[in-house]
């Protein structure tokens, strides 16, 4: 039961971070960026390269794919998002759809479908005894890293004066030019943020379920971009909440319902949340004027 | 003469549709009579059809309703699996390949309207992005139930579960028609080419005489303004309801003549990704376009296909051709041109029109 | 048509909405008679729209009583009370954009075309009928305002004034019995408001229905409604004809007086 429970804040942990990425785009760029959990593996596979053929420390390899991810996300956001600023949200959703694919396809061509086999970055860290439950190291950081993020972003977007200017373009583009804000750049800003946090997500994603191949982040992608709904997209405490509910649930559907059937259970749980509160958890409610 | 010219333009798009669907089946049988298809291509006929009538029946609810679905392979699984039921079982009762294969066709649209129906009513009170995610995950659900069920056949009946194969308790003599993960192997070849195209000519008059209805007018309506269609008398939810389970049922009769033309057929070929692929026809033929549906999901069915020969490549030659196209077709300045094209012919036929008389 | 010893249309007491703490509208208390054509005016923000709004169950109220037509609107939609008989016009124009003229004002016919779904897929016989029915009554109703020729141009590439003169056309369409017009001369010239208040009363004479408008345009209001309602703060603070509104000392001030209109 705590086992579980533990090992559902873990994996809730990771799906918060890809969230967090997801959340901010949308809160912005108002784009479901399907191509976001794509990032997640180009950060898996960078850091992997690092550790395995240039033998770099694992701290260096984080941090490279960090900084690649970073650079991928600006350039992204650059070439394919940008130009359809003033599109229909359809077009950019195909688009997104669109790199996704891009970024899937190259990573085939680049590191061919063989699994990869992740390396335990932890393994020298100690890890937490319990009673008699031994916590991994993984674990432990995965559920730190997250609340630093979290609590690193809330006081961002809540004390800088960029993170403000992130909030005032997300509330009204036209009125945070007004007021002298450069849209672009902060949109471009949130992009990076996104992709670092997607770099940093893909490596604990990886060193838990150590398997890295060219679609390892189609699914985890969905499921965050799932757990942003599900506590409301566009605000940072509800995809945080949203990730860990959607990891414990998903743990406790396995463990004590059916280990075939988790991922129906997890959808189905996202589609009650909706029917309910159709913003999410922690969602605003937006009126139509009439 | 008269009578042609003040035919509306809604008819005449119609027409146009029918004579394209027409033109390719004559063509393509045609060509294969003499010989010039390649077993590659007459292979796709039957996925091209399938992949119309699913292009078709997405743009229903996308362009006509104003809905995005991301689930739409789900309704396709549905149609496929009950399709396979209704052909297996049916094999020593119904001596004729034809009419086994519209009976499963029909119970495949049948079921999956039933599960349209099902999703639809609690789902579509949701707006936008909320309603994507939402059918999103109802095409993750059902592809997951899928991945699960196990259906067997014996003296006694139908048998199902959603364990495994075992647990089912058949009796000795019992056929297992769906292995969970492994899906449906030894499938019948029902689909014909003929049999794909009357089912795509049903579908265009199902929808384009739904369109020019009073209940597709209300539909659209609704897409353009919720509000004052509500404040004009024309219920929302039962419209909007009508959009998606008529197309779901579309997608299962699609489901149904796909899954038929393959002998072994498995769960997550209709998973996220064929969802998108859909989508993606429906988007580049031009939302709400039925030609462009119809044509898009035609060749780019074919694409992946002709761009075989760059083998590892065509998949990100594909990607690549998709991003520049949406970012061509929705650059301001080239909208601009193309439009200034347009008037310009259209002036210049006016100025040839004067000249002539 | 002053108002006469006859069951009103439209019956309100008590009515009011809250938003959050805030008072938007309260002790709503009218009377439309059956063919009286009625002004609700009164300073921006004074809850005029959000009394339509009421009215037409876009806003489900807070307290108070809506009945029309003897019947109590409490547990009806939108699309309930528009059966009913209330029609209504935006003041942010509301057409649906994609369609054709003609087919705007068919969505007004919806409810009195009747065949169904499968007569229209497979084009029976009730179809054909029906649909010429809709497509004769749509082009005279277009006629009041003189579109009929513009019945199939699409309804975003209408100038505004068309624009608001279909809403119009549309609303009147679902046979309703008070017919609520919000801003209808926002955006027209003289000459044009003059012509749209000649077809309102045209439209009262012909259809016998009550009409209740706001609007801005003081020369239209007091043109041609029998009975104005002045709100301000979501409050009646004056009811009569035309001279009496002219003349009350607290309109003036809430109103006439600080928006200096000529009145």
């Amino acid at each position: 039961m705590l086992a579980n429970l533990i090992n559902g804040i873990s994996l809730g942990s990771v799906y918060a971070i890809i969230a967090l990425g997801y959340t901010m785009v949308y809160g912005i760029a108002k784009m479901l960026n399907f191509a976001h959990g794509d990032v997640i593996m180009v950060g898996g596979y960078i850091a992997f390269c690092s550790i395995a053929y240039l033998g770099w420390p694992p701290a260096l390899a984080v941090l490279a794919a960090v900084v690649v991810c970073t650079m991928l996300g600006i350039v992204i956001e650059r070439l394919a998002y940008k130009p359809l600023r003033n599109a229909t949200s359809l077009a950019v959703l195909i688009t997104a759809i669109g790199v996704s694919y891009f970024l899937q396809n190259a990573a085939l061509l680049i590191w061919t479908s063989n699994t990869k086999v992740f390396p335990n970055i932890f393994a020298n860290l100690p890890g937490l005894t319990l009673g008699d439950m031994q916590i991994a190291p993984v674990t432990l950081i995965t559920v730190l890293a997250n609340i630093v993020i979290m609590v690193a972003l809330t006081l961002f977007t809540g004390k800088t004066k960029m993170g403000k200017a992130m909030r005032a373009v997300s509330e009204d583009k036209g009125a945070a030019t007004l007021m002298g804000i450069n849209v672009n750049r902060t949109i471009s800003l949130t992009f990076a943020i996104g992709s670092g946090l997607a770099a940093i997500a893909g490596v604990l994603l990886c060193t838990a379920y150590p398997t890295l191949m060219p679609t390892t982040g189609a699914m985890p992608g969905i499921k965050a971009f799932t757990a942003a709904v599900f506590g409301g997209i566009g605000s940072i405490p509800g995809a945080m909440l949203g990730g860990i509910l959607l990891g414990v649930i998903e743990i406790f559907g396995k463990a004590y319902i059916s280990t075939q059937l988790s991922d129906a259970i997890v959808f189905s749980v996202l589609i009650i949340v909706l029917l309910v509160k159709p913003t999410g958890l922690l969602g605003r409610k937006v009126n139509e004027k009439v | 003469m008269d009578k042609l010219k003040n035919l509306k333009k809604s008819t005449k798009v119609s027409f146009l549709n029918y004579g394209l669907v027409v033109v390719f089946f004559i063509v393509v049988t045609a060509l294969a009579n003499t010989g010039h298809l390649t077993n590659s291509f007459k292979g796709q006929l039957i996925p091209i059809v399938s992949y119309i009538i699913m292009a078709l029946a997405l743009n229903l609810v996308v362009g006509i309703s104003g809905e995005l679905s991301l689930g739409h392979a789900g309704f396709m699984s549905v149609g496929a699996f009950s399709g396979v039921v209704v052909s297996m079982t049916t094999a020593n009762s119904i001596a004729d390949g034809g009419v086994r294969l519209l009976l499963s066709i029909v119970i495949g649209a049948l079921l999956a309207g039933i599960v349209g129906v099902i999703i639809g009513i609690p789902v579509l009170r949701l707006n936008g992005d909320y309603l994507a995610i939402v059918t999103l995950a109802f095409g993750e659900i059902i592809k997951n139930v899928m991945n699960c069920l196990y259906v067997g056949v014996d003296g006694a009946g139908l048998h199902m579960s959603f364990k495994d194969a075992a647990s089912m308790g058949m009796a000795a003599d019992g056929k297992v028609l769906i292995n969970g993960p492994m899906g449906a192997t030894g499938v019948q070849k029902l689909s014909t080419f003929t049999g794909g195209i009357i089912l795509l000519l049903l579908v265009l008059v199902v929808i384009q005489n739904l369109v020019n209805s009073r209940t597709g007018r209300a539909i659209m309506a609704i897409r353009d303004n919720r509000i004052a269609a509500e404040a004009s008398g024309v219920p929302v939810t039962k419209h909007k309801l009508i959009a998606f389970v008529t197309s779901a049922a579309m997608a299962g009769a699609a489901g149904a003549l796909y899954a038929l033309n393959y002998s072994t057929i498995a769960p997550k070929k209709f998973d996220f990704n064929t969802s998108i692929l859909i989508l993606v026809f429906v988007v580049l033929g031009g939302i709400g376009n039925m030609t462009g549906s119809i044509i898009a999901a035609a060749l780019l069915t074919i694409l992946p296909e002709m761009l075989r020969k760059f083998a590892d490549y065509r998949m990100l030659i594909y990607a690549i051709v998709l991003i520049v196209v949406m970012l061509t077709t929705n650059n301001e300045k080239i909208r601009a041109f193309l439009r200034g094209l347009g008037k310009k012919n259209k002036d210049t036929e006016v100025k040839e029109g004067a000249a002539n008389e | 048509m002053s108002e006469k010893q006859q069951t009103p249309v439209l019956e309100t007491s008590h009515l009011g909405i809250d938003f959050g703490g805030l008072t938007a509208v309260d002790e709503f208390n009218i009377k439309i008679a059956p063919t009286e054509i009625k002004g609700l005016i009164g300073p921006n923000g004074a809850g005029k729209t959000t009394i339509f709004n009421l009215l037409t169950k876009v806003y489900q109220p807070s307290r108070g009583t809506i009945v029309l037509d003897g019947k109590d609107t409490r547990n009806m939609s939108p699309v309930q009370v528009n059966h009913a008989g209330i029609a209504r016009t935006f003041q942010n124009i509301r057409l649906f954009d994609k369609l054709t003229v003609e087919e705007n004002v068919k969505i007004g016919l919806h409810e009195h075309i009747s065949y169904g779904m499968f007569s229209g897929i497979f084009r029976l016989p009730g179809y054909w009928k029906e649909e010429k029915k809709a497509h004769e009554k749509a082009l005279s109703l277009l006629d009041i305002f003189g579109m009929a020729d513009q019945a199939d141009v699409r309804a975003d590439s209408l100038p505004y004034g068309a624009q608001r003169r279909l809403e119009i056309v549309r609303a009147l369409a679902t046979e309703p019995k008070l017919l609520l017009l919000d801003e209808p001369a926002a955006g027209m010239n003289p000459s044009e408001t003059e012509e749209l208040m000649n077809n309102i009363k045209k439209i009262r004479d012909e259809f016998q229905i009550a009409v209740m408008l706001i609007e801005h345009d003081m020369n239209l209001v007091m043109g041609i409604c029998e009975n104005i309602v002045v709100v301000n703060f979501g409050k009646i603070i004056a009811e009569g004809t035309p001279t009496m509104i002219q003349n009350n000392p607290q309109v003036i001030e809430a109103y006439l007086g600080s928006s200096k209109k000529e009145a």
